[in-house]
């Protein structure tokens, strides 16, 4: 269906998926990942300036 | 909600949290249509069924250009308004426009071996997507070395400005340089006029491959966010445990 | 040898990471590949010509660029001093951080060549043949080099004369890498001939390297 150059053209559009796949894959596990240290720092009482509120120490 | 409150990367994030989903579901149809229509599309006279890897090759190298446009824009808000989520965008744009343009130089690639019957040739628009494939790595490897995150945005900043202004400078002097080697110019595909057959399934990948942009950039922004949120809470602990 | 076992993974893990010069020297050898073609014309019959020399100087200049750092980070925090001063033999830490250093930035570059090789338009049984001088030719040049960043660590902006001092020491590397390719590719010379001597070459740096980088750390601490 492709003709002689098949293996060119699946080539080019796996080679497109793949990059973008892990792309899309990087980027989730990248957000899982500094979500995960978020709480964990925030667990261990480490909290940033806005989050304080006006119980902020001075 | 006024534009400027996008400047609040709390805000921003919420912004993005919502807007995530219908932007990766308007992406996956628009991809789905766009393949559909690209696979059914008739075989070219000359290059038969390989016109068929135009349909991507050209969506990423165009990406390749609009990306560095992107960053621009973004620099421009770094150096001159010192719009807080404009290093953000800057930092988040860089990878992913080196990956489009990796895959603009790979499907060429694979795209002229049938026609040409090398891998590569230096052909004046090749050569200058691969000229600025080798600018982004040098950004990204900038961005990388310097350590402080907001300096590391205005050294990048200048440095994607300088490229933005020197791709058009470039661009002419390898296409002079092409035409001093090969006065016979190498009848392109898809030349000037595209009939609507391709033309079609072309411009849907294009709308489709910039909603993936979009949509991947705004993730990898939020995850900038994060990351900086992580690295000046860690700064805090070492501070309070210093204390 | 546990202490050298330590010393080879922590160098390679510094060369790896960020200022270390792995990423940076693949990029590099990228670059300088692009530049060729600029300068000679996108003739694609003289690039595959060339295209052996056009890797191996590449491959050079590359391993070159990242050779000062070497040692430089580690007398830039005082752990050189240390090295020097331990029990373990400053020739054997000098080759460790040699093999670390080839592992961690000259490997990479040969993985790269394949594809720096398609850009040449050389086909598969040339880009292999500079490949596999590579490996055999890569080493001397980190060894060698060695020997330029032991004499330039005392300098601090000595990076323009370490180049100038490990050019003169690696061009018979150079020499026979290339004459090796290109005698794979031609078949004329045989590729047995100036490749053993590549490999003797190599050899060789694997003693006077260590030996010599090591009798220049120590002069440098009186």
């Amino acid at each position: 269906m492709f003709g002689p150059y098949a293996s060119f053209i699946v080539g080019s559009y796996a080679v497109v998926a793949g990059v973008i796949g892990a792309l899309i894959v990087w980027i989730a596990w990248d957000h899982r990942r500094q979500n995960a240290t978020l709480r964990e720092l925030e667990a261990s009482g480490v909290t940033r300036r806005s989050a304080r509120g006006k119980t902020a120490a001075p | 909600m006024a534009v400027i409150d996008l400047a609040n990367p709390t805000r921003f994030l919420k912004l993005v949290e919502r807007l995530l989903p219908w932007l990766a579901l308007a992406t996956a149809v628009t991809l789905a249509i766009g393949l559909q229509q690209a696979l059914s599309a008739p075989d070219d006279y000359q290059q038969g069924a390989t016109v068929k890897i135009m349909f991507i090759h050209v969506p990423n190298a165009w990406l390749s250009m609009f990306v560095w446009g992107v960053m621009s824009l973004s620099a421009l808000g770094t150096l001159v308004w010192r719009h807080p989520l404009a290093d953000v965008s800057a930092q988040a744009a860089a990878p992913l426009g080196a990956a489009f343009t990796f895959l603009a130089l790979v499907t060429g690639s694979l795209w002229g071996r049938p026609m040409w019957g090398t891998y590569w040739e230096w052909d004046a628009r090749m050569t200058s997507v691969l000229v600025l494939f080798v600018m982004y790595l040098g950004l990204i490897a900038l961005w990388r070395s310097v350590e402080d995150p907001s300096r590391a945005a205005r050294a990048a900043a200048v440095l994607t400005l300088v490229g933005a202004i020197n791709l058009p400078i470039i661009k002419f002097s390898v296409d002079w340089w092409n035409t001093l080697h090969q006065p016979a110019s190498v009848l392109r595909a898809g030349g000037p006029a595209l009939d609507n057959a391709f033309l079609i399934p072309l411009l849907i990948m294009g709308v489709a491959f910039s909603l993936l942009f979009v949509t991947l950039h705004l993730a990898a922004m939020r995850n900038e966010i994060l990351r900086r949120r992580v690295r000046s809470l860690r700064m805090m602990q070492a501070a309070q445990g210093a204390a | 040898m546990s202490a050298l076992g330590a010393l080879l993974r922590r160098d390679i893990r510094v060369a790896l990471r960020v200022g270390g010069g792995a990423l940076i020297g693949m990029l590099f050898f990228l670059t300088v590949v692009v530049l060729m073609p600029f300068a000679l014309g996108p003739d694609l019959a003289l690039l595959r010509r060339l295209g052996p020399a056009i890797l191996w100087l590449g491959a050079m200049l590359a391993s070159l660029l990242t050779l000062d750092r070497l040692f430089l980070a580690d007398s830039e925090d005082g752990s050189l001093d240390l090295l020097v001063m331990s029990r373990t033999p400053l020739e054997l830490t000098c080759a460790t951080k040699a093999i670390a250093h080839w592992l961690a930035a000259g490997v990479p570059l040969i993985v790269i060549t394949p594809a720096l090789g398609l850009l040449l338009n050389l086909d598969f049984s040339a880009t292999a043949a500079v490949a596999l001088t590579l490996i055999a030719g890569t080493p001397a040049l980190t060894f060698t080099g060695m020997i330029g960043a032991a004499l330039a660590v005392t300098l601090h902006r000595g990076g323009m004369l370490l180049a100038v001092i490990v050019v003169p020491l690696s061009i018979p590397v150079l020499i026979f890498g290339v004459a090796a390719s290109t005698s794979a590719i031609t078949g004329s010379p045989a590729f047995g001939t100036p490749f053993s001597i590549l490999c003797a070459l190599s050899l060789a740096s694997f003693v006077i390297g260590p030996v010599a980088a090591a009798a220049c750390l120590r002069q440098r601490m009186d």
